[in-house]
């Protein structure tokens, strides 16, 4: 014998309940996308920061790169400030304070620190403008006649009345 | 050499006058000024890097230190050198990213509990280039509870020019310094060592 199952009716109070649990998926959803953004800092944006600050343990490594416990360390302490909303500006500023201005791969521009920055400029110019003047005196040299070999042929080999008269005035002379 | 060269040239019909014209004695003084300076800085920032640790026998300038919570000297959360005259100071550079330092951790305990009770010795602990949140579990490793501190923009440790961690320096009653130890301690007796002549 066969049963036969009874197809449910299918009311318009079903269509609201099936409304209100796509509803309730769809709210779900979109919360598990604002937890997926919430701000956890991606090891980009650490290193983005960790870049400019040095190791202190190990002389002239940046942070981003030194695979050091201490840098491990400084590295969390910069993911956990940026999530809990700290700007690049601030993070620095507390490793200066904490751990004083030598954490900085660019030194602050203040007190003895302008040298690092006048000073390279400076020397390049005046270095420059040393070569210029040095140029400048070997190109009117090589214009010059050699006065200790006045006689010297031409290259196309024609004499010089120049360079007869010359030696004319040069044997007077002695 | 100049002038002769110059002399010759308006002498000699052949070469033309030379219009050399010599640096301003301004910018002499100013040149050679900014060349001794910068030497005078190399100098100085070499003796610094050369000198190496403070020395026994150094007197060391007044400093003061901001303890961690939980970790402060008889309660005070700042601790200043100069308050400390008439007692014995071991002053222990440490980290918690440092395994040397774990080392020595469980003898400076040791030897805490034992100076604490006479009153004659002060420990105290500072952190160098560390975390907070690290060093707390450190100190909650290894059961220490003498007082504790960062290293703020490692003026002490500059103060003592360290090379490293673990260091740990010796002060007698008037501020002296009296012994540098570098590196961890090998026992309890050692820091006993060290301590027992300056109480007595």
């Amino acid at each position: 014998m066969r049963i036969k199952t009874r197809k449910p009716p299918f009311h318009s109070s079903w269509y609201v309940v099936l409304a209100l649990g796509l509803g309730v998926l769809a709210a779900g959803l979109l919360s598990r996308d604002a937890v997926a953004q919430s701000p956890t800092p991606s090891d980009d944006q650490v290193n983005q920061i960790a870049h400019q600050l040095y190791c202190p343990v190990c002389e002239n490594t940046p942070l981003d790169v030194c695979p050091t416990e201490a840098c491990r360390q400084w590295r969390d302490l910069i993911r956990q400030q940026l999530s809990q909303g700290w700007s690049e500006a601030q993070i620095k500023q507390y490793f200066v304070q904490q751990y004083g201005a030598r954490v900085l791969a660019e030194p602050p521009a203040a007190g003895l620190n302008w040298l690092v920055y006048i000073l390279p400029p400076i020397i390049i110019l005046a270095g420059a403008f040393l070569l210029l003047r040095a140029m400048q005196s070997w190109t009117k040299l090589a214009h010059q006649p050699h006065p200790e070999n006045p006689a010297a042929p031409q290259p196309d080999g024609s004499s010089d009345e120049y360079v007869a008269r010359l030696e004319d005035e040069l044997k007077k002379r002695k | 050499m100049d002038l002769a060269m110059t002399e010759n040239s308006m002498n000699d019909p052949l070469v033309t006058p030379s219009r050399r014209r010599a640096v301003p004695l301004w910018a002499q003084v100013l040149i050679w000024g900014v060349l001794v300076g910068l030497l005078v800085i190399l100098a100085i920032t070499l003796n610094r890097s050369q000198q190496g640790t403070a020395q026994p026998g150094d007197h060391i300038r007044d400093f003061s230190m901001t303890m961690f919570t939980g970790y402060e000297l008889n309660g005070q959360s700042q601790v200043k050198l100069s308050d400390l005259r008439g007692k014995v100071v071991l002053l222990n550079f440490w980290a918690s990213w440092c395994k040397p330092c774990e080392q020595e951790a469980a003898d400076l305990r040791t030897a805490w509990q034992h100076y604490q009770p006479t009153g004659k010795v002060v420990f105290i602990g500072a952190d160098y280039v560390d975390t907070e949140p690290d060093a707390r579990a450190y100190l909650q490793k290894f059961g220490i509870t003498y007082a504790n501190g960062p290293d703020v923009g490692t003026q002490v440790s500059q103060l003592f020019r360290i090379q490293g961690v673990p260091e740990s320096y010796f002060l007698d009653q008037s501020g002296v310094l009296k012994y540098v130890q570098i590196g961890p301690f090998s026992s309890t007796d050692q820091i006993q060592s060290i301590i027992d002549p300056m109480i007595q």
